[in-house]
Parts: C-alpha cells; structure tokens; sequence
C-alpha cells in the first residue's frame, strides 16, 4: 500500500479536532471524494479526535491516501495511550457511553466509513483505524 | 470565533460564519441564553448554514440551547443544515429530536411569527 501523503494531527485541545477534520476533508477532496464522502469523513475524524480528548486527554489523529490494486481511499487512525477500553463489545453497541456522552460515538463512526478496526489495551492506550474507498 | 447575534425585534438571529471548537459552541450557548433574558426575546433562529461538520457535540449543544431557551417561554429554529450535513448526522444517529429546523434564514423567520401569532 504506497503512503502518498501522511497527515498527523496532535490532539491536545478543542481545536484540534476543528484542524484534524479540516485537514481530513481536504485529504479527501484531493483523493477524489464527493462532498458528500468527505462530509461523512470529515464528521468521523471528528468523532474519533473528541474520543481521545474526552477519554485520553491526547493523543494523535493521523491520515493518508491509500491503495490497493485499482482502489483508492483514505486511511484514519486515532491513537492515544489513555487508560484503554475493557470491553470493546461494549463500545461498540449502540447506545453505550462510560462518560455520559451521547454514546454514539464508535458505532456511528463505523457507520460512517467502510472499515473499522479497534486495538485496545487496558492502561496502554486505543487505537482506532478507519477506512473509506472511493466509489 | 464569537458567533455574531443580531436582534431583530421580538427575535435573535445568530449566524454562524465559520467552523466552530466546542469552546465556541459554548460561548455562543452562553451568550444567546444571556442575550434572550436581557432581550426578553420570544424567538431565537441558529443559522447553521456555514457549518461544515455537526457531530455528537454540536448536535447535543445545539439541542441544549434549545431546551434552556424553552425554558425561557421562546422557540428556537435551526436553519440551514446542509444535506450532506444531515446526512452524517443520520449516518452517525445523531436526531434533532423536539428542535424545530428549517430550511433558511427566511422559513425560520416565518416559522417563529406564526408561533408568535399562536398560529402553530
């Protein structure tokens, strides 16, 4: 998968999460993605940058262009080394929130893109890795 | 970036220009609640139509001034979310649940004056 272009974002404060989806939307626009893929894109980076915020205290979002044979995409990973998630089944229901938060959050997120994948460990730290393909 | 709030008569209409922090979503949160007792305004319109993105947060904030405005005796439109917008929004199940939404600036305003008029 040849990396084209490599964004990372540091997430520390509010704003950050305003420059990481800017960032990305850009990112998406330049790979080929209607508005409306790029929206999407836009409102997951966004989601994920607030997760690390709210549950790490900071961490980084990062992002690049991706390809496999004749597809094009774009490639998203949260990374922090908060305090980790327990149950990753948990999460990922619909529903669920541990700080009082909408709870929306990962099954959304996952909605929103074609892939997603999760690696968490208890005191190490979570990492999120979401994947779009162009149409 | 402060939101700018203007009055107009009964009504307050805050345009939002440009991608908004939590931070200041909560500033305009602060400031439309204070602006809406000072005024003792009866309506409130939310032009979202610059916004590019509504996640979790904004969605929450926005209900929130909502309720407290509601609270207050005055209604509170949302205008202007884009399609793809509300799309993500549907995608990511956020809903706007007992918020009222129109189309435009223009639909807003026809929408508080036929609540004023105790029309609907």
């Amino acid at each position: 998968m040849p990396v084209l272009q490599n964004i990372v974002v540091a997430i520390r404060s509010d704003g950050d999460i305003v420059s990481a989806r800017q960032q990305g939307r850009s990112l998406a626009a330049a790979i080929g993605f209607t508005a409306t893929d790029a929206t999407l894109i836009a409102t997951a980076i966004s989601e994920l940058a607030r997760n690390i915020l709210m549950y790490a205290g900071q961490g980084e979002v990062m992002m690049h262009r991706a390809e496999i044979s004749h597809r094009k995409g774009i490639v998203i990973g949260a990374r922090d080394s908060g305090p980790g998630i327990r149950s990753i089944e948990d999460v990922l229901r619909d529903g669920y929130s541990t700080s009082g938060g909408l709870g929306l959050g990962l099954p959304g997120v996952k909605r929103l893109m074609d892939e997603f994948a999760i690696e968490s460990q208890l005191g190490q730290g979570t990492m999120v890795t979401v994947k779009k393909w162009l149409k | 970036m402060e939101v700018p709030i203007l009055k107009q008569g009964r009504f307050l209409i805050a345009t939002i220009q440009a991608a908004l922090s939590d931070a200041d979503l909560l500033q305009l949160r602060r400031a439309l609640i204070d602006k809406v007792i000072h005024f003792r305004s009866n309506g409130v319109i939310i032009d979202v139509t610059a916004l590019d993105v509504m996640d979790s947060f904004a969605t929450r904030t926005l209900r929130d001034i909502t309720n407290m405005i509601r609270l207050r005796g005055a209604d509170t439109v949302i205008v202007g979310i884009q399609p793809e917008v509300a799309f993500a929004m549907v995608q990511l199940g956020l809903t706007m649940e007992g918020v009222a939404t129109a189309l435009d600036l223009e639909e807003g305003l026809e929408h508080l004056q036929q609540r004023a008029a105790g029309k609907i």
